[in-house]
């Protein structure tokens, strides 16, 4: 049984395509999670499957509903903590959560919530007198008091310090476990391997990767990433360009640095190094490594982004 | 799940007000302009008249007149003023949003907002009409009573949509204040609230103040007070007129409504102060 089905979502803001052809499906009791860049439509996505905006086309079903036609009983069942959302800065924390809870059918005990996003102490002190980080807390506080089925998590842990994280990823691992349906938005990809059954990628408003962490961890430990520079070099001279199309990887320059992610790394190596000592030059900086996931992601999205001095990230 | 039976709306509707009154008394400067605001007039119009007679030949204080303009004064900027910012501004922060991603139904957050209004309007005008009272010697029949709530409670409520109306129409949560006082004030002086027009005002002054619902409501609500109305102090055709505002300001605050601040998706400037 499906909690969340989205298929063929396209949503503009004028002339921004901000959700284009997307489509997925996240199990009951299953951790989601969209990973992109800003401006890749995360927050659009979330925001039309809470009921808070508008579609353009497509088919989204939450919970068996349509969020854009559901009315309360749709929203007694659902948490959400949006990206940003203000706090009534007269209330204290504990009469923020009393107050909202008190909107829910059923809901969860203030002292428990307050332990689960570590306010315990700050009950009684007003929200303006919150640190960032805390106030997201009380954020996610807000989220969690109705006792919901389905969690939408718009950037939850942004603001937090990196024990704060942890505790976060805790109490989000706690939830799951409790059979709580979570979508989840990041730009994290250590949270996102930490905490997600699965995830989409998402770049302008398509999914350019879909999977559980351990295969996107997979592309990480299958390939090799080799980086150096050539100072002297045209990197869009036909040789160059006849050179890099023969190595296994695919090769992409960023910041003036070459880099060839490649699962053959021996034989991409000896040719480049057969190159350059042919023409008598050096590999400057030459370093070979495993990428790290943020490099996978980088890779992923890369496209658009971070790719500097012309070429793509894809084959050059 | 079954076993989810929501909240009874008349429950929730008593918290909503009761949550209201609590952000409304924990913003000083709210109050301070609903509620000392129009007792400092009071004291002003009590120093300006001192032994001006309004009433020759007969032993009425000053105050008589102008005590129930300036209590309508108060009930009205705790409705339409306060209503229209608050609301106007919690949108901007955000707070508007998260409400709205709740299951309270949206009926009840606008029924608290009005009741709110009511209540605090109510707190307004009874204490300008005890200072009333007591310092400034004004009296009411006792049978005039009922007629006084009746209108009040009319008033209020008509002036507590309009505030909802307003702040439908208020771009941002700054331009509110803005908008109501210019929108208040200079209908305020054309409506018998500072100053009297009743005796021989232009013509087109009395018009304009009639096409207002505040005339009709310190109109009717003053009816209740002067020493020389010998009719009923009940003025249906005052009551009707605020009516139609009332509903208009409905209207208006249904279609237009915005739960989403006015500045990007999020609660940009958030955390700014109020007013
Ligand atoms: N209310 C809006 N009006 C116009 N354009 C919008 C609006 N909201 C979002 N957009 C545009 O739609 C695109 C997707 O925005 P969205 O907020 O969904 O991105 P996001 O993935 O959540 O980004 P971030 O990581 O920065 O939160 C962006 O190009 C953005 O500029
Ligand atoms: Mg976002």
């Amino acid at each position: 049984m499906f909690a969340v089905t989205v298929n063929d979502l396209t949503k503009s803001y004028g002339f921004v395509k901000a959700v284009n052809g997307l489509s997925f499906t996240i199990e009951e009791g299953e951790v989601f999670a969209l990973l992109g860049p800003n401006g890749a439509g995360k927050s659009t996505v979330v925001e039309i499957l809470e009921g808070h905006r508008t579609r353009d086309t497509g088919e989204v079903r939450v919970l068996g509903r349509d969020p854009g036609t559901a009315g309360q009983e749709y929203r007694d069942r659902i948490g959400i903590v949006l990206q940003e959302a203000g706090i009534e800065r007269e209330l204290t924390v504990r009469e923020a959560l009393v107050h909202y809870g008190a909107c829910y059918s059923r809901r969860r005990p203030v002292d428990e919530v307050l332990d689960l996003v570590g306010l315990n102490g700050l009950g009684d002190r007003r929200t303006h007198r919150l640190s960032g980080g805390q106030r997201r807390r009380v954020d996610l506080a807000l989220g969690l008091i109705g006792d919901p089925e389905v969690l939408f998590l718009d950037e939850p842990t942004t603001g937090f310090d990196p024990s704060a994280r942890r505790h976060a990823w805790e109490m989000i691992e706690g939830l799951k476990a409790l059979g709580t349906t979570i979508l989840l938005t990041s730009h994290y990809m250590d949270e996102v391997q930490v905490l997600a059954d699965r995830v989409a990628v998402l770049v302008e408003g398509r999914i350019v990767s879909e999977g559980t962490p351990a295969e996107l961890r997979g592309r990480a430990e299958s390939e090799t990433m080799i980086r150096f520079r050539f100072p002297e070099v045209d990197p869009s001279s036909g040789p160059v360009v006849d050179m890099l199309g023969g190595l296994v990887g695919r090769t992409s320059l960023r910041n003036g640095v070459f880099e060839v992610c490649t699962v053959d790394p021996t034989t991409d190596l000896s040719l480049l190094t057969g190159w350059a000592l042919e023409r008598g030059g050096q590999l400057e900086g030459l370093e070979v490594t495993t990428p790290t996931l943020e490099d996978v992601y980088l890779d992923l999205i890369g496209d658009s982004h971070g790719a500097a001095g012309g070429a793509g990230s894809r084959d050059v | 799940m079954s076993d989810r039976t929501s909240p009874s709306a008349v429950a929730l509707l008593f918290r909503q007000v009761g949550y209201q009154n609590r952000l409304f008394i924990r913003t000083p400067i709210a109050a301070m302009f609903t509620l000392v605001f129009p007792l400092i007039f009071l004291v002003l119009f009590g120093a300006i008249f001192e032994g001006v007679d309004l009433a020759p030949g007969e032993e009425v204080s000053p105050a008589q007149f102008y005590a129930p303009g300036l209590a309508v004064f108060a009930a009205v900027s705790a409705t339409y003023t306060n209503v229209g910012i608050g609301v106007a501004i919690y949108r901007d922060e955000g707070v508007l949003k998260r409400i709205r991603g709740t299951p309270l139904p949206r009926w009840i957050y606008m029924g608290g907002v009005v009741g709110s209004g009511v209540a605090i309007a109510a707190g307004g005008a009874v204490v300008m009409l005890a200072v009333g009272f007591l310092v400034y010697g004004i009296e009411m029949d006792a049978d005039r009573i009922l007629p006084a709530l009746v209108t009040f409670v009319v008033g209020v409520a008509t002036f507590s949509l309009l505030g909802l109306a307003l702040a439908a129409v208020a771009p941002s949560g700054q331009s509110a204040p803005a908008l109501a006082n210019a929108t208040l004030l200079p209908v305020a002086f054309v409506s018998n609230v500072f100053i009297s027009v009743r005796n021989e005002p232009p013509a087109w002054l009395d018009l304009l103040g009639d096409i207002f619902p505040l005339k009709a409501f310190s109109d009717a609500f003053f009816a209740a007070f002067d020493p020389f109305e010998e009719a009923s102090a009940y003025k249906p055709w005052l009551l009707l007129w605020m009516g139609v505002w009332a509903l208009a300001g409905a209207m208006v605050a249904v279609r237009k409504f915005r739960w989403e601040p006015s500045t990007g998706a999020g609660g940009g400037g958030g955390r700014r102060g109020r007013r």
